[in-house]
């Protein structure tokens, strides 16, 4: 039932008889194409052309499209193509398609010099929005959060203890096993290279200062931006899809308040637990390479350490979580907000999170350096 | 059960599906005639939308049989089973356009996949469907998100037919449209039967739909078929949920 379609040039009387035969169907779309486009050179070339389909065995939109296609450039000023034989299944299937007009073109994006400034510049001015979107979310933020100081009543503790639960503690053990295994490096790297000078005890010097001043908050900071930064995106990016949040506020509820400021918390709660655990178990993973590998047996590694470091060190390194906390959960928020109809879109934002929370937090580490340096902690 | 139909399309046999405890289609037999549009209706929650899901492939199922255009799903190779998908589209009950594609790349998208054709081709003939649907050339490049919830179940519809289906699933094809549009709709899918010839399964609710689209209904209760036939059939019947569905004051609004 299925046959090769073809289409026959049969001369008639004065004119051209066209003769469909076969499937005019779309699995043939590609052959029929060809044959066609054949045909359509024919415009013309005789005074009357007809196009003769009664002997088509089955017809669909492709075929029937074809067919008029086909029809119209063979209608050339006052030659008029007819299309005859036409079963009355089919007419209504080609009347439908006769309507079609030329199909509107897609508008083909042109990559130009001045396209590539203009996108340049473009990107340049949008880390100015950026700053103000961060800047109006840090201010809605804590407008909500005073909100909720004077009505405590308001204050969401269970979506609070959820997501505490979500970035605090499920996110213990990848942390603690990530810190661990840095640590173990630290001070294996250290030792290797201390040995040559005779100085492996100061391993110990280094692995406390940079795991409780610098490492430690620093990498579990980027840890929680790469898991609960993108995680906050990418949930209030889908309920912004799905119009959750408009229906919030119709409810009457501030999606700040209700959304944003618990998550915030959690995240500004569970980043100072996290550094801490953090550099514990850097510590550890460094004492146990020093010992077992360095031969610095843990009595003297914690004597050293005792000397080496001051709360000081540790001070300066936990004073940074909570703030870097902030910068992942407004950068993550905002752009949740960001976040458009479609699902590339969400994934743009939910890169563009992970991507300017580690950006901002690197970028505050320095700034904290500059102010601990000057102030001389 | 009434007596096999010989040129079922889709045949359905004995078939039990079965998420955790709760059996939702305990042994349900179904045919479906080429050429017509089925109504297929059921309370909420009856499982109407899994059996669509059962007879696609979405759902796994515990026993039974599914043929489709003859078919044995469960027994046919991959390339077998690609050349039955290849002959059905499905209208999903909320759209499930791709959103990052235009409308023009959606309905393009299953086209461009099965067969080697022009850009040029491809152009005319998503302004051919979209014109199918009621819908203007205009909307072709704007994305789902910025459509209007008739619209995207009209775009939906064009990229079911984009390869000239012998057979369409609709699951709710009118929810959630205004009594005009889904008047339209209804007229639509009649009148896509008639010119492409098309098998229709639609999931519906509208008893509008049921009485000016559908040439038989059947209707789903507790795991099985109670009942497939006419509408008159239907208002015949006796069974206290179909007399209550087919009698009630929304059906009498109806009838007229």
């Amino acid at each position: 039932m299925s046959s090769d379609p073809a289409l026959q040039r049969v001369a008639q009387g004065g004119g051209l008889a066209l003769c469909a035969v076969g499937s005019w169907t779309a699995p043939f779309a590609p052959l029929l194409e060809r044959i066609v486009a054949d045909a359509e050179k024919l415009a013309g070339s005789n005074p009357s052309i007809v196009i003769d389909v009664s002997r088509v065995a089955k017809l669909d939109t492709f075929g029937a499209w074809l067919i008029e296609r086909l029809r119209r450039s063979l209608t050339q000023g006052p030659i008029e193509a007819r299309i005859s034989g036409l079963s009355t299944n089919y007419a209504s299937l080609v009347d439908e398609v006769r309507r079609v007009d030329s199909a509107p073109a897609v508008a083909a994006a042109q990559v130009t010099i001045t396209g590539i400034l203009a996108q340049v510049g473009r990107s340049v001015a949008g880390i100015g929005d950026t700053i103000v979107g961060l800047i109006d979310m840090l201010g809605a933020v804590l407008a909500a959060s005073g909100r909720v100081l004077i009505h405590p009543r308001d204050f969401r503790l269970t979506s609070t203890v959820h997501h505490l639960e979500q970035v605090c503690w499920r996110a213990v053990p990848i942390i603690v096993l990530i810190t661990f295994l840095i640590g173990c490096i630290i001070s294996q790297q250290g030792i290797f290279h201390f040995r040559r000078f005779g100085a492996d005890i100061f391993v110990v010097d280094m692995l406390g200062v940079l795991v409780l001043r610098e490492i430690g908050v620093l990498l579990v900071a980027i840890m929680v931006a790469g898991r609960s930064g993108s995680a906050y995106t990418a949930e209030l990016g889908s309920m912004k899809m799905r119009e959750e949040i408009d229906a919030l506020r119709t409810m009457g509820f501030d999606p700040i308040e209700v959304l944003i400021l618990p998550r915030m918390l959690a995240l500004v709660i569970a980043l100072p637990i996290l550094a801490f655990l953090g550099a514990m178990s850097a510590l550890y993973g460094g004492g146990l390479v020093a010992w077992l590998y360095g031969g610095v047996d843990p009595e003297a590694f914690l004597l050293r350490l005792r000397d080496a470091i001051s709360i000081d060190h540790f001070t300066v390194g936990i004073i940074k979580a909570p703030v870097m906390a902030a910068v992942i959960g407004i950068v993550a928020c905002v752009e949740g907000l960001a976040v458009q109809g479609s699902a590339e879109s969400l994934g743009q934002h939910t890169t563009a999170s992970v991507v300017k929370g580690i950006f901002f937090v690197i970028v505050m580490d320095g700034v904290f350096a500059i102010f601990f340096a000057s102030i001389g902690m | 059960m009434a007596e096999p139909i010989l040129d079922a399309i889709i045949r359905v046999r004995d078939i039990t599906v079965q998420f955790g405890s709760t059996r939702v289609l305990d042994g349900l037999d179904l045919d479906v005639k080429r050429g017509e549009i089925l109504g297929f209706v059921g309370p909420s929650g009856a499982g109407k939308s899994v059996l669509t899901r059962t007879i696609i492939g979405l759902v796994p199922k515990i026993s039974g049989r599914i043929e489709v255009f003859g078919v044995d799903l469960d027994a046919a190779n991959s390339t077998l089973r690609r050349s039955v998908e290849r002959r059905w589209g499905i209208l999903f009950q909320q759209g499930a356009l791709f959103s990052s594609l235009t409308v023009r790349q959606n309905i393009q998208f299953p086209v461009r996949e099965y067969l080697k054709v022009s850009q040029r081709l491809l152009d005319e003939i998503m302004v051919a469907k979209l014109g199918m649907v009621g819908l203007r050339p205009e909307v072709a490049d704007r994305f789902p998100s910025e459509l209007s919830g008739g619209m995207i179940k009209r775009v939906a519809l064009a990229r079911a037919l984009a390869l000239d289906p012998e057979l369409v699933f609709l699951d709710e094809p009118t929810s959630g449209l205004d009594p005009i549009g889904a008047g339209d709709f209804d007229e639509l899918v009649r009148t896509l039967q008639r010119t492409l010839g098309l098998t229709v399964f639609m999931v519906t609710h509208d008893l509008d739909s049921l009485y000016t689209a559908c040439d038989r209904i059947a209707v789903l209760g507790s795991g099985k078929i109670i009942a497939a036939g006419t509408m008159a059939d239907m208002q015949a019947s006796e069974h206290p949920w179909l007399r209550q569905y087919f009698h009630g004051k929304r059906a009498r609004a109806v009838v007229g």
